[in-house]
């Protein structure tokens, strides 16, 4: 179950980095005929039960006032592999675009989103991964060596924070920056407030694991070596706590897709142009449009499938 | 015991005070104020400026701090910037509709998650192994990703409504026990969404701690002195497993509030969640240190409960100052 949790979080991270050559259409173009346009399968055996080479049935407008659409038996247009640096599209001169998983409702490529806006979402929620597990690392790590009133305090003020709920303290401190700002800015900040909100788990664990190796022998041995307070820590009782920060690490990354998906959704996160996985899910505020279409929750399906694999991978001890 | 209650009281006023100020100076520190938004509307500099004198805007952050803080102290949280109506009424009344969710979400994952982890905890087999699939799959759907996928359903259904409280056609003009089935159909949707993953958590958890459970010595006795299984089980095993169930109590409840705010905002059902974002958005900040503050009642209610929780399962902490070391 372990393996399997991986392999699925790698599979994701692997589509987010392979994006450029695993989308056909760029994920900014809007094809103006294709609003909300469905998901074009690619297909092995044609309309006569015939076998040949992988291919997809272009789609034709039926009706524009209805968006419906109409597949064309009549005309299959075979897949071209690996030219112009992607791995699979359909000819230039073809008269649309193929949508492996549909369109949104400006016409643009959800499949390339997709992937795309996995970028975006992994990225901030790495560097806000990594923060928090910078600064718990850092305030664990200080309140286990320290002890006494610096470790009573500290252990307070991450108790304080684990109790808030999580969401209010983001929407809060969010909303209170400047409200429009530029993408690198929002990445920056948001990545930022993240790691404000996540650091007191790491800290707790962290603080635990230092302050029990502290009483160990090799510790006891390193200290009368002549191993100064901060040799100690860092190159002795810090490395015991690696597979907890892994664990962590795991839960943290999922933890902030998520949030990072919420602050979105509300228009607090990244602005329109760019392309994550909250954005997206903004055009499931339509809820008419989205029960029509709903291959534009494509979004929800890979945060699940990633909190799966993390789930999977690191078992959750707490609620989140 | 009085002194548990007196320390608990001091911690739950010193909790709504710090997150209620914090919350206050935030919104202070936030560039712009309530007057931003009519710029670009027709005003004035002029005008902006009087508005700004008359809501008292114009002076300093401390002095509107210290004059919010001695009103707050005697109860009066001030009035709502944006509504124009007073904070405490406005608060009270979607704080209402969100403990609604909330005490019927838990309540629902409660009730389902405990008896489904003593099932799965204890037994092997087919429907142990599916009530676990189903459990890690629910715990993966976090709250944004249930409330929509049920939105989802819900539309393309139509079994049952996809947002607000009431229905549009006057729920004024029908008895009150019409109005109220009709919030029992609204509430169906976000109470769901709150209580799948919720539940989920629990099951895991506490079908953990039986499985431990079962391992134990008195089990065994129990079992050895021809007590009946299912006595076993739901006897000598259940009470001391719930433990671990009530030890993470008091996460619950800002899990609670996290997840209803999310679930106000699809399916925009009116609560203290949606209150507060609309409150920060128009930097209304009387109305945010309202919210918070109810958010913090709500944290203090949910400590006291996690305590009650864990000393009802475990009769060795009875008797202490404190419940948790």
């Amino acid at each position: 179950m372990r393996r399997a949790g991986v392999a699925l979080v790698a599979c994701i991270a692997l589509l987010a980095v392979l994006a450029p050559a695993l989308s056909p259409n760029p994920p900014d173009v809007r094809f103006p005929d294709r609003a909300y346009a469905p998901p074009m399968p690619v297909r092995v055996v044609d309309a006569g039960g015939r076998w040949r080479a992988p291919f997809v049935y272009p789609l034709r407008l039926a009706d524009r006032l209805e968006r419906r659409y109409e597949e064309d038996r009549a005309n299959p247009v075979p897949l071209v592999w690996f030219s112009r640096g992607v791995v699979a599209q359909v000819h230039e001169r073809q008269p649309g675009p193929w949508l492996p998983m549909g369109a949104d409702g400006s016409g643009r490529d959800v499949f390339a989103r997709l992937v795309y806006g996995a970028r975006l979402s992994l990225a901030v929620a790495l560097l806000a991964t990594l923060g928090a597990l910078f600064i718990g690392t850092l305030v664990g790590g200080a309140a286990g060596a320290a002890g006494g009133v610096a470790d009573d305090a500290l252990m307070r003020l991450s108790d304080f924070v684990i109790v808030l709920p999580a969401m209010y303290v983001v929407l809060a401190l969010r909303a209170a920056l400047p409200l429009v700002l530029a993408p690198a800015e929002v990445f920056a900040l948001v990545a930022g407030i993240l790691a404000l909100v996540g650091w007191p788990i790491v800290a707790r664990g962290v603080r635990a694991i230092v302050a029990s190796e502290r009483e160990r022998d090799y510790a006891q041995a390193a200290l009368a070596l002549g191993a100064g307070r901060a040799r100690l820590l860092w190159r002795h009782l810090l490395p015991a706590a690696r597979g907890f920060l892994a664990a962590q690490a795991a839960l943290l990354v999922a933890a902030f897709i998520l949030a990072e998906a919420t602050l979105s959704y509300v228009g607090l996160g990244f602005p329109e142009p760019s392309v994550s996985w909250g954005v997206m899910l903004q055009e499931a505020a339509n809820v008419s449009a989205m029960a029509d279409a709903p291959w534009t929750l494509a979004p929800a399906a890979g945060i699940f499938l990633l909190v799966l694999g993390v789930n999977l991978a690191a078992p959750p001890s707490t609620p989140r | 015991m009085f002194r548990y209650l007196a320390r608990r009281l001091a911690f739950s006023v010193l909790l709504v005070a710090v997150v209620s100020s914090a919350a206050m100076l935030l919104t202070f520190a936030a560039p712009g104020d309530i007057t931003s938004e009519q710029v670009g509307t027709g005003a004035t500099a002029r005008s902006i400026e009087a508005e700004r004198a008359r809501l008292g805007l114009d002076r300093p952050i401390l002095a509107q701090y210290g004059a919010w803080l001695s009103r707050a102290a005697r109860l009066d949280f001030g009035t709502s910037l944006m509504y124009g109506r007073p904070v405490a009424g406005l608060v009270a009344e979607r704080a209402a509709n969100t403990l609604l969710l909330a005490v019927a979400a838990l309540a629902l994952a409660l009730l389902a998650g405990v008896p489904l982890g003593v099932v799965s905890g204890s037994r092997h087999g087919i429907v142990p192994g599916a009530i676990r699939s189903a459990s890690i799959a629910a715990v993966s759907m976090p709250t944004l990703v249930s409330s929509l996928v049920l939105v989802l359903v819900a539309a393309r259904t139509g079994w049952l409504p996809t947002g607000g409280m009431t229905s549009a056609d006057a729920a004024a003009a029908r008895g009150w026990l019409e109005s109220a089935a009709d919030i029992a159909r609204h509430m169906i949707l976000p109470t769901l969404a709150i209580a799948l993953p919720l539940g989920a958590t629990i099951e895991r958890l506490q079908s953990q701690a039986t499985a431990e459970t079962m391992e134990e010595r008195f089990v065994a006795a129990a079992a050895a002195r021809g007590v009946p299984p299912g006595r076993v089980l739901w006897r000598h095993v259940l009470k001391p497993s719930l433990r671990s169930v009530a030890a993470v109590f008091g996460l619950v409840f800002g899990n609670l509030l996290s997840g209803s705010f999310v679930v106000e905002i699809v399916t925009s059902w009116p609560g203290l969640g949606r209150l507060m974002f609309d409150a920060l958005r128009s930097r209304d900040m009387y109305l945010v240190a309202g919210c918070a503050a109810a958010a913090g009642v709500f944290l203090a209610i949910g400590a006291l409960a996690s305590d009650a929780a864990l000393l009802a399962v475990d009769p060795r902490l009875r008797g202490r100052d404190e419940v948790r070391g």
